[in-house]
């Protein structure tokens, strides 16, 4: 959103935005505190938080071990019901039909022929009882079933020096994530939940489960995958929230 | 009539910054806390800063920076000048408990602001150590998975919640009275900024 606001940007429009900086910087704490109006609102506050945002990513992205698990749980920790939560009511969730799903591959891919749910049924499968963190606070302890990323990965023959690995979704979610968590061991294309088929409401027929990162990273209804050294976003990222969101 | 330096310049302009900070983060954290509550209460919304969760995710997480800067910065001065060692200590519970009691009975002198009396040493001391724990919640919270240990301490990532709360509750607390303190003996006030005061010897 910024890069094309920025094409449009011309010179007298550079200059008009800077006196509006000054003025606004000036006039910045009196209007906070006079008339309650919100500080956030403000576009020079604005592009300093988003700018901070950036640097975070970079912050967390260095942080982030790659070896480093997060803890598991035994079963019995299992959260009943597992929360629903989407951009839309439970009511709304989108049913796929597994019998036409293919999931499709593009990008930086030397395998991009698309895969059906048979197939993805075939490969080598794990599980992991681990704890989703939603970035509104709340937790839940849940198990996923599935192929790891990191092989899958391998298999296409993706470029793992690329550096991000994006998702579009049947549910018109998109995301993106850090190559580095996409080779995470714990980073798994989850195809169940608690042993049994994923159910529509959890992301059938595939979801990513990142149990390194919130809640909103994790996209469900995967219908393709895409490897790019182009930053994709992501339809919460788009919006403000921090992108890498790693835990 | 003798002018002393009661405030040093690094305490006085990290007092400053830090008033900033913690309001960014309290306000912020105030909208945080809305999205997913711990306890049957909201913030109302119009104590809060950032509008909706997304923006007050980008004021605490640009506001940590300031926060834990400034906040080194002070730690790094009050250990090193010996500031917290000749302020704050030496510290006793019974001196606490003799000093509060003589404040609410509204009979703490308070002649020589040089001096901390056991009151306000305590919750100076209680101040900083709160500072100190709503950091290392905030980090668990953050970062459970990176900083499991530290999550570990507080019975993992549900458990750094409610520590990273109650801490926010106990600094709210504090600087409350803190202010309060301030308007009952407002010659401390201007001290803050000049950092000198005038004692009659």
């Amino acid at each position: 959103m910024n890069r094309k606001f920025d094409i449009h940007r011309t010179p007298a429009l550079a200059n008009l935005e800077r006196r509006l900086f000054l003025k606004r910087g000036l006039s910045l704490g009196a209007l906070a505190m006079l008339s309650g109006c919100d500080i956030s609102d403000q576009e020079s506050v604005q592009r300093i938080l988003l700018n901070m945002s950036r640097w975070n990513d970079g912050v967390q992205q260095w942080l982030f071990d790659p070896n480093r698990l997060a803890p598991e749980f035994p079963e019995s920790r299992i959260t009943k019901p597992f929360p629903f939560n989407a951009y839309y009511g439970e009511d709304e969730v989108r049913e796929v039909d597994g019998a036409s799903y293919k999931l499709e591959l593009a990008g930086m891919i030397r395998e991009r022929k698309p895969w059906t749910l048979t197939q993805l049924y075939a490969l080598p499968q794990v599980s992991q009882v681990t704890r989703h963190i939603c970035v509104e606070g709340w937790s839940a302890i849940g198990k996923w079933n599935g192929v790891r990323f990191s092989d899958f990965l391998a298999r296409i023959g993706a470029d793992t020096t690329a550096k991000y690995v994006g998702f579009q979704c049947a549910d018109d979610y998109y995301g993106s994530i850090d190559m580095a968590t996409a080779l995470h061991p714990q980073t798994i294309l989850a195809l169940g939940y608690a042993d049994e088929t994923l159910p529509p409401k959890y992301g059938y027929p595939m979801k990513l489960r990142v149990p390194t990162k919130l809640g909103f990273k994790n996209p469900k209804h995967i219908a393709a995958i895409f490897v790019t050294n182009e930053y994709p976003g992501g339809y919460w990222e788009d919006k403000g929230y921090n992108w890498f969101s790693g835990s | 009539m003798q002018t002393i330096l009661i405030h040093p310049l690094v305490v006085r302009i990290t007092h400053w910054i830090n008033v900033i900070a913690v309001l960014i983060m309290i306000t912020s954290g105030w909208q945080i806390y809305n999205a997913s509550p711990l306890f049957p209460f909201n913030v109302p919304e119009s104590i809060t800063l950032g509008g909706w969760l997304a923006g007050a995710l980008q004021w605490h997480f640009a506001g940590m920076w300031l926060f834990a800067l400034n906040g080194l910065v002070y730690l790094a001065y009050g250990i090193a000048s010996g500031h917290f060692r000749r302020k704050l200590l030496p510290i006793s519970p019974r001196a606490v408990l003799h000093d509060v009691g003589e404040a609410l009975r509204g009979r703490l002198a308070h002649e020589d602001l040089s001096v901390y009396n056991a009151a306000q040493r305590s919750a100076y001391l209680a101040l900083i150590i709160a500072l100190v724990v709503m950091v290392a919640s905030g980090l668990a919270i953050w970062k459970p998975v990176q900083f499991h240990w530290l999550a570990a301490l507080m019975g993992d990532y549900e458990g750094a919640r409610y520590v990273h709360f109650f801490a926010m509750a106990a600094i709210a607390g504090i600087v409350l009275v803190h202010v309060a303190m301030v308007i009952l003996v407002p010659r401390t006030f201007p001290t803050m900024f000049t950092g000198r005061f005038r004692r009659a010897s």
